[in-house]
């Protein structure tokens, strides 16, 4: 290994080097100074997702089972800052429970483990790599959503997790087994070549999407969704709806788009029906919940939904819309779970109800959540209107005008349990809403940071065009 | 800056303001200033742009066009010509009525006028833009503060009313996008790029086909907003329950939008489309018309009925517009104007009298005239404007759309034009009625013999309103004028 070769996978390696240093770090902190651990992951992995700006050359490693280029460095380093802000918003609860029960090192172990295993997959150039990174990615989130062991629903979610996890995995590696079956090989360049529409690839392709569509919560792989949101630490939930659903989404999108390219008739029509399936069944579950992590829960499937019309027309405008979208969800669902987290440590509820009158007694954290939720359901002028616009428009320029239609009709139905939220904060008045509280500083930075990107990124428009430029490489 | 983005800067800079303000006080003094320039600012470019028009001879002036997405060909695009500026005089004549009307809002009073500025926002962009993308952009910034502002200050069923305002109004917004997008994807087919600029795809040839499928679709979801029957519903329980300011925002230049949007997106660029549905939308528009008439016949409640007079007197704006002619289109465009001064000028004064009798039923009022003379004599003056008394701006318009109208000489128009005519005629009887049971008569109510005398600021509401409307009837010529020069591009695309 040289140093061209340490230079591309900058972002594995110094997020193992940080892994590391947090292990030699938990020997060493006095158990005086335990918080301090908290202070050190997060400044480590602010250094790592700055250090992952520098640009990159397009190349490939070990006979091409690991590969980069400038899409895959900018999708890495969306998931960085996702991560950060994740971390931010956390970074109060780590103190107050998670360290004074003397977890808090296994938690930034296990949650930079999990977002490695998502660095090999989206880096992945063959389905073994691919495989790797899927397993690394998701079985150390399972151990993280069981993490507050003194509730049982944590367990629950925890176990949930990881048994469907598995059958899933065990799914796709089955349909893997079978395109490699029909084309001899694993590597996605040798693929390309010689892969043809037979009954074994179909099925080939089915099984490995259906692996995929677990962890992007698509219907009807869906059903884990709620229940584990619910039963997970909040920020392990935010976490799976937001960077472990965002690399799927750009897995799928790779190897949809390169791999199994020639099979792109089969594989828009079973798009065409899962988003309509995934955005009216997402919607429509969304309407009753009244626990706002469930809420959360539906409304990201039905998000998952409305990013199956950029990737079905599989050129480069779907990848940039599909890419643009992402980051702005990134922004959008991290300031809605982070509000959620804010409340939640103070006051210990999460229900719809318990939101009631907020406005009038914490109007900051009720403005924040209602910029999210707006840019949720994708109202202007926040970011959200944008990337679902482009969406839209990338699906009609391939004429799906009905499903272009289906899916506004989606966006009305769900404005209306979004605007249900902004109800209860804005609306109603009660004398026993939650009191006055002050969030401290790293909640603070976390909600900020998600705020300026709601109101920033549709307005700043040479972004889109940079992920454009960047696409480039999926036409 | 330019003359025009002004129109969006300056209700930032008095949002900014408001956010750093503290108090009522404050909070109310800011807006006014603010509405106050806009005013100004709006009776500048009145002037500015008949001494450019002279000079300059292009479909819109004071065009500016900065790119903002470049491989959408999305431009931040803003132009003007008549029509736009004198939609841009009510909206700004409407909302500084609006913020003195609402000097004594009580709760929250910083976000009350924060909701109320963005909407002006919305409305101010929506007239001045000439890309469909950023219209629509600043249409749903104009609706969505709706939603707060009912919800929040309304009375009555008013989270019922405000979430069937927005979920209709944003349902419509949803399918105007499939016609956006459809139009936008057929501006290419003369060989140029796409693109969402509205000049440039009327010099397009658009396919039969596609304007025959996309002008249902954009026609309705602008016509919504514009109380098209059966879509208008949400519009009474909307108007009902919202606060006195936000009513007159809403039934004065909010529902604008729709008639506006019709004529310069729907039927200018989808010419073919309106041709060919032009009937189907005739028949809709004069039930409405009807319809909004008799309804409003049989409320007791003032404000369902001046919400079902707006239906009835924004549905003959479609109809007009509907008829492809001059004449009729330059009375739809009046009578925009004329329903925007005098419905916000009832609303007003409905709120005004809710106020002082805790009341909005008129079985219950009565006699009003020998108690709050000023009130009741401006409503009676409204209430000849709105049935269509020679001398007020009603008058001018309603003449205009069916002198219009009955230039069609074939059956199908002479029966519709007949049967929206005779709206008038129901529309005297429903107003008459309020006059006659609500302001003469005994006086119903002891407690209202002493009712509180008409503030500053209520007067210099009314009266802002109330100009305009005896303006226009007495000398409505320059007014006509300007909309008809800029009518010339609709009559070479359309006719």
């Amino acid at each position: 290994m040289n140093i061209d070769s340490f230079l591309l996978m900058r972002h594995e390696i110094i997020l193992l080097v940080v892994i590391l240093l947090l292990i030699v770090a938990e020997v060493s902190i006095s158990p005086r100074k335990k918080n301090s651990i908290v202070h050190l992951a997060i400044f480590l992995f602010g250094i790592h997702t700055i250090a992952g700006f520098l640009t990159i050359e397009e190349s490939s490693l070990f006979g091409g089972m690991f590969r980069t280029n400038g899409m895959i460095h900018f999708f890495k380093n969306v998931l960085n800052i996702g991560v950060l802000v994740l971390l931010l918003q956390s970074g109060d609860w780590l103190q107050e429970k998670i360290v004074q029960e003397n977890k808090g090192t296994e938690f930034f172990i296990l949650l930079f483990s999990s977002l490695l295993g998502m660095y090999f997959m989206i880096s992945a150039g063959d389905f073994l790599m691919f495989y790797l990174g899927l397993e690394l990615s998701v079985l150390p989130v399972a151990a993280l959503a069981a993490y507050e062991t003194a509730k049982r629903k944590s367990s629950e979610a925890g176990i949930k997790l990881i048994l469907s996890s598995a059958l899933a995995s065990g799914v796709s590696l089955f349909g893997i087994s079978m395109l490699y079956a029909t084309t001899g090989s694993i590597y996605f360049a040798d693929i390309i070549e010689v892969i043809t529409a037979s009954n074994l690839s179909i099925l080939g392709l089915v099984l490995f999407f259906a692996g995929l569509g677990f962890k992007i919560s698509l219907v009807p792989f869906h059903f884990w969704t709620a229940d584990v949101y619910e039963g997970a630490p909040i920020s392990i939930a935010s976490y799976l709806s937001v960077i472990s659903k965002g690399a799927a989404v750009f897995i799928l999108m790779i190897i949809l788009f390169t791999v199994l390219k020639p099979l792109m008739h089969i594989w828009e029509n079973m798009l065409y029906g899962i988003a309509i399936a995934t955005m009216f069944i997402g919607n429509l579950f969304a309407l009753r919940q009244q626990n706002m992590k469930r809420f959360l829960a539906f409304s990201s499937i039905a998000q998952a939904g409305f990013i199956l019309l950029g990737l079905i027309i599989g050129n480069q405008l779907g990848t940039a819309t599909v890419v643009y979208f992402v980051l702005v969800y990134v922004f959008s669902n991290l300031a809605a779970f982070g509000v959620v987290q804010a409340i939640s440590l103070k006051t210990g509820k999460e229900n719809i109800s318990d939101y009631e009158g907020l406005y009038r007694t914490n109007p900051k954290l009720s403005l924040v959540m209602m910029l999210a939720l707006f840019s949720l359901a994708g109202i202007p002028p926040v970011a959200g209107f944008f990337g679902k616009f482009f969406l839209f428009i990338a699906a009609a320029s391939e004429g799906y005008y009905l499903l272009v239609f289906i899916a506004v009709v989606n966006v009305t139905i769900a404005l209306y349990y979004y605007l249900l939220v902004v109800r209860a904060m804005f609306l109603r008045k009660t004398d026993n809403a939650i009191p006055f509280f002050k969030s401290k500083i790293y909640m603070r930075l976390g909600l900020i940071i998600t705020v300026i990107g709601i109101l920033a990124l549709g307005i700043y428009s040479p972004l889109y065009e940079y992920i454009y430029e960047l696409s480039a490489i999926f036409n | 800056m330019d003359i025009l983005s002004l129109f969006i800067t300056v209700p930032i800079l008095t949002i900014l303001a408001l956010v750093l303000s503290k108090g009522l006080k404050q909070a109310r003094l800011i807006s006014m200033v603010g509405s106050f320039i806009q005013l100004g600012m709006s009776i500048n470019l009145v002037f500015a742009y008949f001494s450019e028009r002279a000079i300059n001879s292009d479909i819109m002036v004071f065009v500016k066009d900065v790119v903002w997405y470049k491989q959408f060909n999305i431009h931040y695009s803003i132009g003007v010509d008549g029509i736009s500026v004198a939609l841009l005089l009510l909206t700004s004549i409407v909302v500084l009525a609006g913020v003195l009307i609402s000097w004594k809002i009580k709760d929250l009073p910083k976000e009350f006028f924060v909701s109320l500025i963005v909407l002006s926002i919305g409305v101010y962009g929506f007239f001045i833009s000439l890309d469909l993308f950023t219209m629509f952009v600043f249409f749903e910034i104009a609706v969505i503060p709706m939603y707060l502002l009912i919800g929040i200050w309304g009375s009555g069923p008013k989270e019922y009313s405000a979430m069937k305002l927005t979920l209709m109004l944003m349902g419509a917004s949803a399918v105007l996008l499939v016609g956006i997008l459809g139009i936008y994807f057929n501006s290419n087919a003369d060989g140029g790029a796409l693109t969402f600029n509205i000049l440039e795809i009327a010099q397009v040839n658009i396919p039969l086909d596609a304007q025959k499928l996309f002008f249902p679709l954009t026609f309705i979801g602008f016509a919504v907003i514009g109380a098209l029957f059966p879509f208008h519903t949400w519009s009474p329980d909307g108007h009902a329950s919202a606060p006195t300011a936000v009513s007159m925002l809403h039934a004065g230049v909010l529902m604008k939008l729709g008639g506006y949007g019709v004529f310069r997106v729907a039927m200018y660029l989808l010419p073919e489309g309106a041709l060919d549905w032009s009937w189907f939308f005739i028949i809709l528009s004069a039930i409405g018309v009807i319809y909004g008439a008799f309804a409003a016949l049989k409320q007791t409640d003032l404000k369902y009925i001046n919400a079902y007079s707006s239906v009835s007197h924004l549905g003959l704006v479609l109809f007009a517009l509907l008829m492809l002619n001059k004449t009729a289109w330059n009375g739809a465009i009046l009578q925009s104007l004329s329903h925007g001064f005098m419905t916000a000028l009832f609303f007003a004064l409905i709120g005004m009298i809710y106020e002082r009798t805790h009341t909005r039923d008129i079985t219950k009022l009565g006699g009003l005239l020998k108690v709050i003379p000023f009130i009741s004599v401006i409503y009676v003056i409204a209430g000849l404007a709105s049935l269509g008394l020679p001398g007020f701006s009603g008058f001018v318009a309603e003449m205009n759309i069916f002198v219009g109208a009955f230039q069609h000489d074939d059956i199908f128009y002479r029966i519709v034009t007949i049967i929206s005519v005779s709206a008038i005629v129901v529309t005297a009887v429903y107003i008459l009625r309020v006059v006659g049971i609500m302001l003469m008569g005994p006086v119903k109510n002891d407690s209202y013999l002493k009712l509180e005398r008409v503030t500053w600021y209520e007067k210099s509401g009314i009266l802002l309103l109330l100009i305009p409307i005896v303006g226009i009837g007495v000398a409505p010529l320059w007014l006509s004028n300007m909309i008809l020069e800029s009518l010339q591009p609709f009559i070479q695309g359309l006719l």
